[in-house]
């Protein structure tokens, strides 16, 4: 990796107002290796590891807030999360491995970049690692790249499990930055790349994402979050399905639904989500619901399959939601 | 601690696991001579052209950067390509690391940075800057299909292959027919370990070279010829290494470079690969295979008709045994195979476990599965009725074949006999579930191998030579053997391995390791045991050896002791007190072991083969199409087993990577720039463990005097060979569907 200049603030003051070409450096699973492969080149690294944020807490809304510094494995170990979040609990279990999950933060994890071949390989050009160069991804080996929200300038895929379920949950992302303070939702934190590839998500220079805040928010045990990938464990999702469904009386009322791996930001469409409710479940309305997430879906040369895949996976996670069956992330038959 | 002889076939734990898990064993990497340097490798971003300029300035004021070493300065090395011939090469012009501007395959070294850290080596890496004339180039392999050919001069263990019968004839006449077009898409060894060199620069002007390979003598012997060095300055160690695979079977371009780089600026130096860079040279070949078969409705094979291509690069011709193998292994009247070789501007692809049959066996084991459908027979069944009890294309006996034991003793710890056999036809819940099977068959290979056994003072045994222990059990087996050869207890063994100045030893591979090093060992150690009661015999105390109520008729070497063979066991002599009996401080022997040893091997000539069959259960979401392999049983006739317990690591170890084979592992090439892009272990898969169910490996009698000396066959390949092949046809067992393609991956 290239030089850089390291400091540790440890006031959240000190963080935000650092010069350009700084990285945040949290848990550092992603960072470090793209430091490594010549991908991230910050010029400066400001550690936030001795800020106080890693507290996970109940809001006097009944919602729950998520420390930024707190880990993906304490956050899916911690009582609250597993009793009043189990889908996001589930779809942070179903990503990297324990040793990263005890590393990796959730600010982190909002933030982590694509796993593109041609982002993480400073030979091939990519607009989101070298804007302007062009993207190599389109007409390439491109079986893991997204297929919805894609633009000419990039096709690369978010990779984060966590996201998606954040979003399925219509999260809140809290930021601070030189500027103060401000809230946005989640579904709205990444970008879609557009002709832009290089901007992941709304964050400002100096901006930092502080806490997640979860709404309260039940599905009881209607919800799941189902990962298809190329092995059983360890790897990114080729297609995920986080969703929540709350019934009555085999009704469904509020509909949460939310997809990874087929698209450049968490994929979320408020139109599939509103057509399922006041609906009862049904093979058919899963399918409608299918069609509606997927609309304006583009393949390029490799990644076909997604596209074949993704119906079958959203049916099948809604059905495991409806019947209250949630995916397990240890016992690997999908039910 | 009561000490005991651990003899040949008990299932001994390694005795190199404490040094290994302590951190005591020393890998290539490892050694930090004093003032080393760093090196770093610059790849080249283009598959064919050649460098125009290199501007390093940015690059050179790295502080502690020392040398940037490219074409344009680096020292001189052997001007002929013959001088980089490595032993185990392949015809045609090797690769010659930094030999000029010419750019031959993406990922070829352009350059390498040599500082006093690591950190500063790989950001000057990062700084070079390098201006290419790019020249066009073909990586597609489909592509690379219109320019097979077959080279004239083919490799040194190439087996062409041989017709029988009238194939053609005999196909349009069958009744029954099946044809189809199997693939397997190309893959990288990936061992643990990524290659490492590291040069000592030795006070004397020699050098000690620590390098990741399969074969120390080999590695001196290019070190020497392409450097122009004496075999006397180069000395080559590799007492551990994390896993190969194959990949160190040829010097690969880190241990010239570091080599390079310790001669250029005499010191030492280490050139470590990145994961990435690990992509950047051998591979597993990419494979189409054509395979026609015919046969009569009662299941009788009539015709097999096999033609197949593997890749190579431009400037070597790869060759691997790949059409041969259901030839040899069936009985069919009728039977002709084609081999080619496609020529694509990538680095050589290159032997990776089972070379040649991994792909093979496992694609012809999937064509015989859609034959036995064809005919409405149980696969296992099929194969027993087309049985050979010979090498079936050379019409040559085998030395052993019991795999029809290994099928019967496989199918009946699977519980294959309940299975029906119609597709699709069992499930559970949302999972379709079935049962396929495949048999395997590799070669059961005999070099010729030297080794030295001396006693020493203290009375322990050493025993020497240049064999490489990969991972594989090597050290354990070769305790064990001298154990049972000299009687001595395995922990007065001391056992020295990967050193070029040791006795003679070929590079390991092919899995003849235990059979050929096992029969050096014993042969040294049955030689010493004779030469210590010869020299007793001569010695002049005799009077202490009477003493000691010991007679040379009587005597026997048992438990480290000598000892009336059926007197108490007080009345022995420990081997200290025995070697200082003969007045000297040791006593040493070195024998090389021949196939010929001890009359064993039969004067007429035979095929010589280990076979195994396997059998799997897989469950297929019916919707999603995922694949679990739930069960994999492999029954292996392999002759005599020298410690069932690493034997069975070694075939569970080939097993989940041939789960790798069928369903994960797939090496992304981009045509359009010659490089494999997915070059981390994130999306490169090798199987987790939720991939991995619990395996069970078993290992059928087959005692077989004649394979070599000791009657072993080797293990380290076998598992490759039909696993793939079982899983396949399990998936479609569950399904219906065939796939002819490998690895089967979600969505396809």
């Amino acid at each position: 990796m290239r030089q850089f200049s390291y400091s540790r603030p440890d006031t959240l003051d000190t963080a935000c107002h650092t010069p350009d070409h700084t990285r945040y450096l949290a848990g550092g699973t992603n960072l470090i290796d793209l430091m490594k492969s010549d991908v991230e080149r910050p010029e400066h690294v400001v550690d936030l590891s001795a800020l106080s944020m890693s507290q996970i807490e109940e809001r006097p809304d009944g919602g729950l807030r998520l420390g930024a510094l707190a880990t993906n494995a304490d956050t899916a170990a911690h009582p609250l999360v597993t009793e009043r979040y189990p889908l996001l609990a589930s779809a942070i279990l179903a990503g990297a491995s324990p040793q990263i999950r005890n590393r990796a933060t959730n600010g982190g994890n909002l933030n982590q970049r694509t796993r593109c071949h041609y982002f993480y390989d400073p030979d091939m050009a990519c607009n989101k690692r070298s804007p302007g160069t062009g993207c190599s991804a389109k007409g390439g080996r491109n079986r893991i790249m997204a297929i919805l929200g894609t633009s000419d300038a990039c096709i690369a895929t978010f990779p984060s499990d966590m996201c998606v379920a954040l979003a399925a949950l219509n999260a809140t992302v809290h930021l601070t930055g030189p500027e103060g303070e401000r809230s946005v939702p989640l579904r709205d934190y990444h970008r879609l790349p557009e002709d832009t590839p290089w901007q992941d998500n709304i964050l400002r220079t100096g901006e930092i994402v502080t806490s997640i805040d979860l709404p309260p928010l039940s599905f009881g045990s209607h919800h799941t979050y189902l990962k298809i990938r190329d092995r059983l464990s360890f790897a990114f999702a080729i297609v995920s399905v986080a969703a929540g469904l709350q019934m009555e009386n085999n009704t469904i009322g509020k509909a949460c639904i939310a997809m990874g791996g087929v698209g450049t930001k968490p994929w979320c469409v408020p139109e599939a989500e509103a057509l399922l409710e006041g609906k009862t479940p049904s093979p058919s309305l899963f399918r409608d619901a299918a069609e509606c997430l997927l609309q304006g879906a583009v393949t390029d040369r490799d990644n076909a399959a997604k596209l074949k895949l993704a119906p079958r996976v959203i049916i099948r996670a809604l059905s495991q939601a409806a019947a209250g069956t949630p995916q397990s992330q240890t016992q690997k038959t999908i039910f | 601690m009561t000490l005991h002889s651990a003899k040949i076939g008990q299932p001994v734990s390694r005795i190199d696991g404490l040094a290994k898990v302590t951190g005591q064993a020393r890998y290539a990497a490892e050694p930090h001579p004093a003032g080393m340097l760093y090196g770093f490798i610059v790849n080249s971003p283009i598959a064919r052209g050649r460098i125009e300029t290199i501007r390093d300035e940015a690059a050179r004021a790295v502080p502690g950067v020392v040398e940037i070493m490219t074409h344009l300065n680096r020292p001189h090395s052997a001007l002929f390509e013959k001088s980089y011939m490595d032993g185990l090469g392949v015809p045609g012009s090797p690769y010659r690391p930094l030999h000029d501007a010419e750019i031959s395959f993406n990922g070829q070294p352009v350059a390498v940075v040599l500082a006093e850290t690591f950190e500063a080596a790989r950001e000057a890496a990062m700084l070079l800057e390098v201006d290419y004339e790019r020249w066009p180039h073909n990586a597609d392999f489909e592509a690379s299909l219109h320019q097979k050919y077959m080279p004239s001069k083919t490799r040194s263990n190439y087996v062409p292959p041989k017709s029988r019968g009238n194939a053609a004839e005999a196909y349009a006449l069958s009744p029954i027919k099946i044809e189809g077009r199997y693939h397997l898409a190309p893959e990288h060894h990936n061992p643990m370990e990524m290659h490492a060199t590291t040069v000592i620069a030795e006070d004397d002007g020699t050098f000690t070279v620590w390098d990741k390979t399969q074969g120390p003598q080999a590695v001196q012997a290019y070190l020497t010829s392409a450097l122009s060095l004496s075999k006397d300055q180069v000395r080559v160690r590799n007492p551990y290494v994390g896993g190969a695979f194959g990949s160190g079977l040829r010097a690969q371009h880190n241990v010239f470079l570091a080599a390079l780089g310790a001669k250029m600026l005499k010191r030492s130096v280490r050139i470590t690969l990145t994961r990435q860079q690990m992509f950047t040279h051998v591979f597993r070949p990419e494979a189409v295979m054509n395979i026609a078969l015919g046969a009569q409705p009662d299941g009788t094979l009539q015709s097999m008709i096999v033609d197949g291509v593997t890749d190579t690069s431009r400037f070597e011709h790869n060759m691997e045994n790949l059409v041969i193998w259901g030839l040899i292994n069936y009985k069919c009247p009728n039977a002709t195979a084609d081999y080619k070789v496609a020529p694509r501007d990538t680095y050589t692809s290159s032997d990776m476990r089972a070379p040649g049959a991994a792909t093979g066996v496992n694609l012809f084991e999937m064509a015989v599965d859609e034959m036995a459908y064809a005919c409405n027979m149980d696969p296992l069944a099929f194969r027993l009725h087309n049985y050979s009890d010979i090498d079936a294309m050379h019409d040559m006996p085998l030395t052993s074949k019991a795999l029809k034991e290994a099928m019967h003793e496989g199918a009946e710890r699977f519980g294959w006999y309940n299975r029906p056999i119609a597709p699709k036809s069992m499930r559970d819940g949302k999972e379709l579930i079935g049962w396929g099977m495949a048999t395997g068959i590799w070669d059961a290979m005999f070099s010729p191998t030297s080794a030295r056994a001396t006693l020493i003072a203290d009375g322990r045994l050493h025993i020497a030579t240049a064999a490489s222990d990969i991972g594989t059990g090597t050290y354990t087996i070769l305790a064990q053997t001298a154990s049972e050869a000299f009687g001595i207890p395995i922990e007065m063994i001391d056992i020295e391995l990967g050193d070029s100045t040791l006795p003679e030893c070929p590079t390991e591979g092919g899995s003849w390791t235990a059979a050929s090093a096992g029969a050096a060992v014993w042969l040294a150690c049955q030689s010493l045991r004779e030469k210590l009661f010869k020299t007793l015999g001569k010695s002049g105390n005799i009077s202490a050896w009477l003493t000691a109520g010991l007679s040379n008729n009587t005597t026997v070497l048992q438990d480290g002791f000598l000892q009336d063979k059926d007197a108490d066991e007080n009345l022995r002599l420990s081997l200290s007190e025995a070697l200082s009996l003969t007045g000297q401080d040791r006593l040493e022997v070195e024998e090389t072991a021949k196939p010929g040893l001890r009359g064993t091997i039969s004067q007429m000539r035979k095929a010589r083969f280990t076979h195994s069959a396997v059998f799997c259960e897989v469950r297929v979401d019916e919707e999603l199409g995922i694949v679990r392999v739930t069960r994999l049983v492999n029954a292996v006739a392999a002759g005599r087993i020298m410690n069932p317990k690493t034997a069975a690591s070694q075939v569970r170890g080939a097993m989940v990577m041939a789960t790798g084979m069928a369903l994960h592992e797939e090496s992304l090439m981009d045509e359009r720039v010659g490089r494999f892009m997915n070059h981390n272990f994130a999306e490169y898969h090798i199987p987790a463990h939720a991939d991995i169910p619990d395996m069970d490996v078993l290992f059928v009698e087959e005692k077989d005097r004649e394979v070599s000396p000791l009657g072993v066959k080797g293990v380290g390949e076998i598992g490759m060979c039909g696993t793939a092949a079982a899983i396949a046809n399990a998936i479609f067992h569950a399904t219906g569907q065939r796939h002819r393609s490998l690895p089967i991956t979600p969505g396809n």
